[in-house]
């Protein structure tokens, strides 16, 4: 005869002992140290920081230990710690302007002041497996530059002063803020862009790329991407002005879009906008080019019924945390639920087989 | 876990979720918006519930946690043991001894009473959702009373099929103002909603609403008058405890595809067994046996 299941709560403790043993892996194998993924493992700890919304390499690299190497498992863990830190206030907005830059380069312009500069990046490595890498990751002494002490304005400032580029509207008001109110539509541009600075990487990027192949094309150019260093500041009400309490890497992204005109604008260029936290450069463009789609209204464009013009199919599916425990969720029981369709089910069939033999008998 | 605040939240998220139930309370149906937090468990497992539950929850309280009708559910185990940690309530199956019960897709068998509140896990609070993708419009739908596309849907029910086609999340209206997502508890559950003494609270974490039925609230289920609404459920008793009036779960027992039919409310099945009733297959109910 059936026995209830009982033993759900030993069960998950089993599973809970088994899976700590699997995030081991072969114990004569060197433990790996959260130090060593925070320097070796450097863009992971950046895409966790970037979408748990939370700047910290040591939790971020903690998490990711944890996590097994499950990139969204370990945003989930760093966004459900974040939840549990207290709000102290805010720091001054950081001035890009003033980056210590890695790296600087600018598609629309072959040089400008402040030069090109490739920084760490793969871009023009040869995708050829290292295989000296698996025995032996000790690099040469790479040859070392001065540092720039002086500023590197923006690409876009150039285009500004001829006026040729779209003027953003300014404004000191203080944005919303997504994590601490629901979202509600209309979404304003800032709100739009703390979704997709937290977005996951992947959809971001699906939903730039369906731009540039039609579904909303609106012809980007990489106006400048910027990697560095900003110093984050805060105004300390006791002493009555902003001090530097710490500094972060952030990757910036403006695009510079070509745009003929529509009934209320001129023919200007105009700008999509990214800005990510780490180095995280294809998350900065396609957060950019998914934000100049998002634009369409303000700009007088038509609607041409993409989905990345769609702010509400943006906004409420780029979150990779909802997302995924969503779409995970349905592996919970539903015996309930599905038993009240086997019923239905069950009772329409008997209705139409009924039915039927009403009819074969009338005929 | 004592660097944990009581039952996990911080008092201003606390206070800002009271808020929205209290909102809730004052319009029953309307879905309020409130700042949804990311929780140590993923959205969809129940997040919402969890955050009202963390929100209404006092150190005197009783504390039972439902997933389909039982208590030992994975899940239910999972957010029962949650709040022991984070709030070291005391907990209980017993569903008349509970002062908070936290469910997921039912209503417990035991009529509820005053001073009760019964905490449902919502996933898509919105009853149009499946008509309307949109929740711009769902919302203007609902503010300009505008349920047109909701009937329309259950009679294209009765045309195709002879009956309304939704056997759980049947919709429901409230006090003959909003319509209602009753979370996915089978319809059988839906007579239950109405004229309840208990506060009915529901969250739903990733859509970021919470809704409510204060006591007494009557609540309608959608229907036609020539096609009144029908809490249908398995036309037989339970196997264990002999009941007549529960909701039954279908198990297979055997490789021949077997089966037998069980209460889906654990407690209530065993308090049936406990007090001396027996069905079809039940053995005499020993304390402490499964």
């Amino acid at each position: 005869m059936y026995v209830a299941v009982k033993g759900g709560e030993r069960a998950i403790d089993n599973a809970h002992a088994w899976l700590a043993e699997e995030r081991r892996g072969d114990p004569t194998v060197p433990e790996l140290s959260i130090a060593q993924i925070r320097e070796q493992l450097a863009l992971a700890v950046n895409r966790v920081m970037a979408e748990g919304s939370l700047y910290d390499p040591d939790l971020a690299a903690l998490a990711i230990k944890q996590s097994r190497g499950d990139m969204i498992e370990a945003i989930f863990l760093i966004r459900a710690y974040r939840t549990t830190l207290p709000r102290l206030g805010h720091s001054e907005p950081v001035n890009t302007d003033a980056m210590t830059c890695d790296r600087r380069i600018s598609a629309t312009f072959k040089d400008a002041p402040g030069g090109q500069v490739l920084g760490p990046t793969f871009d023009y490595t040869h995708r050829l497996l290292d295989f000296k890498l698996a025995a032996d990751g000790e690099t040469p002494e790479p040859p070392v530059a001065e540092p720039r002490d002086e500023e590197t304005p923006h690409i876009s400032g150039f285009l500004g002063r001829e006026g040729l580029i779209q003027d953003e509207i300014q404004s000191d008001e203080t944005p919303r803020d997504l994590t601490r109110e629901p979202l509600e539509l209309p979404a304003s541009r800032a709100l739009r862009l703390q979704a997709l600075s937290r977005g996951d990487e992947g959809f971001i990027l699906g939903m730039a790329y369906s731009t540039q192949r039609g579904y909303g094309r609106n012809h980007p150019f990489v106006g400048e991407l910027r990697i560095g260093t900003v110093a984050v500041e805060m105004d300390i009400p006791e002493l009555g002005f902003a001090i530097e309490i710490g500094e972060m890497t952030l990757t910036e992204c403006e695009t510079v879009n070509q745009f003929t005109g529509s009934k209320t604008e001129p023919p200007q260029f105009t700008r999509g906008y990214g800005l990510v936290f780490g180095q995280s450069e294809r998350k900065a463009i396609s957060m950019a080019l998914v934000d100049r789609a998002l634009r369409w209204k303000e700009l007088g464009e038509d609607d041409a019924g993409v989905p990345a013009q769609d702010e509400e199919f943006v906004l409420y599916h780029s979150d990779n945390i909802q997302a995924t425990g969503f779409l995970e969720h349905i592996k919970l029981p539903h015996y309930v639920d599905f038993q009240s369709e086997l019923e239905l089910i069950r009772r329409l069939r008997k209705e139409a087989a009924a039915g039927r033999q009403a009819q074969e008998a009338a005929e | 876990m004592n660097a944990y605040n009581f039952a996990y939240l911080d008092e201003q998220t606390k206070r800002m979720i009271r808020r929205a139930i209290l909102k809730g309370l004052a319009i029953p149906g309307y879905q309020v918006p409130f700042a949804s937090r990311e929780m140590p468990m993923p959205y969809g497992w129940g997040t919402g519930g969890v955050q009202v539950t963390a929100a209404t929850l006092t150190p005197d309280d009783t504390f039972k946690v439902i997933d389909q009708g039982a208590d030992d559910t994975t899940n239910a185990v999972s957010i029962r043991k949650f709040f022991e940690r984070t709030a070291g309530v005391a907990t209980t199956e017993d569903t008349g001894k509970a002062t908070i019960i936290q469910t997921r897709h039912r209503i417990p068998e035991t009529p509820l009473t005053e001073g009760q509140i019964l905490v449902y896990q919502v996933p898509i609070p919105e009853p149009l959702r499946f008509l309307e993708p949109s929740e711009v419009e769902t919302r203007k739908m609902h503010s300009l009373e505008e349920y047109g596309l909701m009937h329309v849907k259950l009679y294209e029910d009765i045309s195709k099929h002879g009956a309304i086609a939704t056997s759980y999340a049947y919709p429901v209206k409230v006090e003959d103002r909003y319509v209602m997502d009753p979370s996915p508890i089978p319809k059988f559950d839906n007579p239950k909603l109405s004229n309840c003494p208990a506060i009915q609270l529901f969250g739903a974490g990733r859509e970021q609403r919470i809704y409510a039925l204060p006591p007494y609230t009557r609540v309608v289920s959608l229907d036609f008058e020539d096609h009144p609404f029908d809490p249908s459920k398995a036309d037989h008793c339970c196997d264990l405890c002999g009941s007549g009036e529960s909701y039954l779960d279908e198990v297979i027992v055997d490789d021949d595809g077997g089966r037998m039919f069980v209460c889906s409310d654990t407690d209530y099945c065993r308090a049936r067994r406990a007090a001396g009733h027996m069905g079809a297959q039940g053995v005499p109910y020993e304390e402490g046996a499964a």
